[in-house]
């Protein structure tokens, strides 16, 4: 899932995800749900008191803490997956030829890809570019989003338990591949329609 | 018991990468420690912020209309209510994951706070504008967004018939 870290856009694209860029301090959607959190908790204090404000503050502050070295470790390991996989053989195993075996590939490089937005859509981009063809990068981009493993663990566990999460995951299994067949079947119309650029 | 052995296993991760990185080179896995520590400071008071706010926004979310529209009763009614919703929550790492469990809470069904989820980890439109354009071809980005649209409906729709979880 897009869960993972969600930071401030980059400036401009980077074909890899070794190269980082500066962030800005504050985006929209940091201030969006700044203004959604503080909205909702003057709701609670001036509706239910200050006794449920601190109830629920204490109980979210001791969840914020149970996520911390989640973060921290899902952070790390984001790093340093970054430099150590060989990014020029992944052109190969899911280019245009590669079929549906290409989507099985993409689909499970996708999942074990962690890190954010920042560091996944550069590379699918640059997959892209050296000659996936579209499905596989769609399942690839589909597969990080659902069953990217460091996403679960770190977010999505912590909120939902361990039995939902189980569950969706397995339920979302097959989705990657099939979301790649279809980009194979929608890129011919949408080229063909508004052609090939941009 | 089982969240020690998730802590656990992504310590276990971090170490054999660690140690992978430090063996290829004193360099990368210097940088590599660098950047996965600067990454998880950037990200603390966004972390603070969706974790801690969520039970107030948990707290305001009217239970009363969240189970009528959302409920296990609500049906592909209450998936299609969840699926827009999902389209229209904003991005971030744990905005969409507070929401869900909220409503969960307050009475929704597994199969649509499921096709909620799912839907703003595939296709939150704000997330497209400020992330996706930028960086993607707009033509991987449309072509992703519309092989995404039927996922939602076929997780919803798989959890209904399994009656998982």
């Amino acid at each position: 899932m897009p869960s993972d870290p969600e930071p401030a856009p980059p400036p401009a694209p980077v074909p890899t995800g070794v190269k980082r860029r500066k962030r800005k301090p504050l985006d929209w959607s940091t201030a969006g749900i700044g203004i959604m959190v503080v909205a909702a908790a003057t709701t609670v204090y001036l509706r239910d008191g200050s006794e449920r404000f601190f109830d629920i503050f204490y109980h979210d502050l001791r969840l914020f803490l149970d996520v911390l070295l989640k973060v921290a470790a899902g952070c790390l390991i984001g790093a340093f997956l970054a430099r150590l996989l060989p990014r020029e053989m992944v052109g190969k195993w899911i280019g245009a030829e590669s079929g549906v075996l290409g989507l099985f590939i993409a689909t499970i490089l996708g999942a074990i890809l962690p890190g954010g937005p920042i560091t996944i859509y550069p590379v699918a981009s640059a997959l892209l570019f050296v000659g996936a063809d579209i499905g596989a990068t769609v399942a690839f981009i589909t597969s990080w989003t659902l069953l990217g493993y460091t996403r679960a663990l770190v977010w999505e566990i912590p909120f939902f338990g361990i039995d939902y999460v189980m569950w969706r995951t397995i339920l979302s299994l097959p989705l990657p591949v099939l979301a790649g067949v279809l980009a194979r079947v929608i890129a011919p119309i949408v080229t063909k329609r508004w052609g090939e650029a941009p | 018991m089982t969240v020690y052995i998730v802590e656990a296993l992504l310590w276990i991760l971090v170490a054999g990468l660690g140690l992978a990185a430090a063996v290829k080179g004193r360099i990368l896995f210097r940088e590599g420690a660098r950047e996965g520590i600067t990454d998880f400071l950037r990200l603390l008071p966004k972390v603070l912020l969706g974790v801690v706010g969520s039970g107030y926004v948990a707290a305001v979310m009217p239970a009363d209309i969240t189970a009528q529209y959302l409920g296990p009763d609500s049906g592909f009614l209450g998936v299609g209510i969840a699926i827009l919703a999902g389209a229209f929550t904003p991005g971030g790492p744990v905005v969409g994951f507070s929401i869900g469990a909220a409503a969960i809470k307050s009475g929704a069904g597994a199969p649509q706070v499921m096709a909620y989820v799912t839907a703003w980890a595939l296709f939150a439109v704000q997330r497209f504008f400020l992330w996706e354009l930028p960086i993607m071809p707009a033509r991987l980005v449309w072509i992703r967004a519309l092989a995404s649209l039927p996922l939602p409906f076929l997780v919803a729709g798989a959890a209904m018939f399994l009656g998982k979880p």
